[in-house]
């Protein structure tokens, strides 16, 4: 019998098992899925709960009850991976070898990556990326007497990038619901030249950041945060002060990757970004937040890859060689507030353009546009991830790779030229 | 393609002044591009990062994050903007000749 093993039972671990379990005979693989605990978070979700809309135990479920019961699942820590035996080493001295390892370890933050952040944690500083951090910001939120809110981002890549500016929405719309937002300063920080990393979105987003009266600091990076003095510090000397911050500090992959040694700068797996196995070993595969490929650490990706990871690795028990066929889809609602939301669809080499989804014409979501039916997929969104997503069914009209059907690049930017080109 | 003229040599840039064809980059025209950038002079610091970022895109077809420059030891952040006032990941990668860093998405 052989052994494929999963660490992390997050989007793309879960619907890794499944997939995969449909295809290998149990006779023939045993799968195996580890993670440090069994509480799935809902991660879109988290935006939601600093302004009321959720509270963290609607969005919690047990991980076990996402996998197949022809499925081990096993609640550890690993210490670490070693390549050369084909082990997984645990915390509590336990072994397990594998004939085939899936990484799907996401990534988390690391406030201690920049320097003065802790010290003012969840006094004046806070993140919205965990659970407990979003709940502990939406009593700050509520208590909040006014001034100066910065909104922060530290270091790219992070989770789901347009996170940040959904939150910049959100309390731009909640503040005026309430009759405060003449109270507070909203204001973004970003180590990015603009709202976006492509020109396209950048431009739609930054325009309704400036429509909603947030200010604009780019091409900031922080050196250090002074708690005391409540001001970020910028490598260029430049300062931003601030009464409530609101970072999303620097994201990086699992400390375990870099126990083994197999990460980079940031801890991500080095990933073939088309194959999703990894660079250097031939067993190993990746997938989601955990790999290194230039795309957005979003679960649609995880989703989008799933379905291409599954046939590779067949493909590679098989014996024969890899599809390269990821071509870096992602597929992301942007909260705008007031009930509206952006919806955006793009790729490697396809930046987010406006246009009509999933189909031409008829849509009938509109794309990089504020819309309500936008709003609402995003809030159905939450039902698909748990009955369709999770299980590995697929999601009607919305294949693995993109489509271009139904989006047009405008005139201006066409003529362009280095715009969306595979980084 | 536009194209732009440093000391005696020409060579071609995209829409913000990246060299499109790094095979025309040599230590003079590194030089002409940092005096553009506001870097007067390349001292051998400079040379150690423009080097490195070199290497970097060699092996990895892009250019390497601040962060990989400051963990791989060879020049902290801080040096780093200190040597590229303003944004030095991409002053440091318009001298060394190679295109735009372009972050993730």
């Amino acid at each position: 019998m052989k052994r494929l093993l999963i660490l992390g039972a997050g989007t793309g671990g879960t619907v890794m098992a499944n997939l995969l379990r449909k295809r290998l005979a149990p006779g023939d693989w045993a799968i195996t899925v580890v993670d440090r605990d069994n509480e799935h978070y809902y991660q879109p979700g988290f935006l939601f709960i600093p302004f009321g809309f959720f509270k963290k135990e609607d969005i919690v479920k047990p991980r076990s009850r996402f996998l197949p019961r022809t499925v081990e699942f096993i609640v550890a820590e690993v210490d670490r991976i070693d390549p050369a035996s084909n082990e997984v080493l645990f915390r509590d001295g336990r072994i397990l070898t594998y004939d085939i390892l899936i990484v799907a370890t996401g990534a988390d933050i690391v406030p201690s990556e920049t320097p003065g952040m802790v010290d003012g944690w969840r006094d004046t500083i806070f993140d919205f990326y965990t659970p407990d951090g979003a709940t502990a910001l939406a009593e700050k939120l509520k208590a909040f007497p006014g001034g100066r809110l910065v909104i922060h981002v530290n270091e790219t890549p992070i989770k789901c990038p347009v996170a940040p500016l959904e939150f910049a929405f959100f309390c731009d719309w909640c503040l005026r619901r309430h009759h405060r937002r003449d109270k507070i300063e909203l204001v973004y920080v970003t180590p990015l030249s603009a709202a976006f990393t492509k020109p396209v979105a950048s431009k739609a987003l930054g325009a309704l950041l400036a429509e909603k009266r947030v200010g604009m600091i780019a091409d900031f990076n922080a050196e250090r945060i002074d708690a005391t003095a409540h001001k970020i510090v910028g490598y260029d000397g430049r300062e931003v002060p601030y009464d409530l911050l609101v970072t999303v500090p620097t994201n990086m992959g699992s400390e375990m990757i870099e126990r083994s040694g197999m990460g980079d700068e940031f801890r991500f797996l080095p990933t073939d970004p088309y194959t999703l196995r990894s660079k250097k070993h031939e067993n190993i595969f990746a997938i989601g937040d955990a790999t290194d490929v230039p795309t957005s650490k979003a679960g649609s990706v995880a989703h989008f890859q799933a379905e291409i990871l599954a046939r590779n690795i067949v493909r590679a028990i098989a014996g024969k060689p890899l599809e390269p066929a990821f071509d870096g889809h992602a597929n992301c609602f942007v909260e705008s507030g007031r009930g509206r939301a952006i919806l955006i669809d793009f790729n490697y080499d396809v930046e987010p353009l406006p246009g009509r989804f999933p189909f031409p014409v008829i849509g009938p979501m509109p794309l990089l546009k504020p819309s309500r039916i936008n709003h609402w997929g995003k809030l159905a969104f939450r039902w698909i991830y748990w009955h369709m997503l999770l299980p590995g069914r697929p999601i009607p009209f919305v294949p693995a790779r993109m489509k271009m059907a139904g989006k047009r690049r405008p005139a201006s930017e066409a003529a362009g030229g280095s715009a969306g080109k595979t980084p | 393609m536009a194209q732009k003229q440093y000391g005696a040599a020409t060579v071609d840039v995209d829409d913000e002044g990246f060299l499109a064809d790094f095979t025309q980059w040599t230590r003079e025209v590194a030089a002409a591009i940092a005096r553009d950038e506001g870097v007067a002079e390349l001292t051998p610091a400079h040379w150690k990062v423009i080097e490195f970022m070199q290497k970097e895109f060699k092996e990895n077809g892009q250019a390497p994050s601040i962060r990989k420059l400051n963990k791989s030891g060879v020049i902290s952040t801080k040096e780093l903007y200190d040597l590229f006032p303003g944004g030095p990941a991409k002053k440091a990668a318009k001298i060394s000749g190679l295109k735009k860093p372009e972050g993730c998405v």
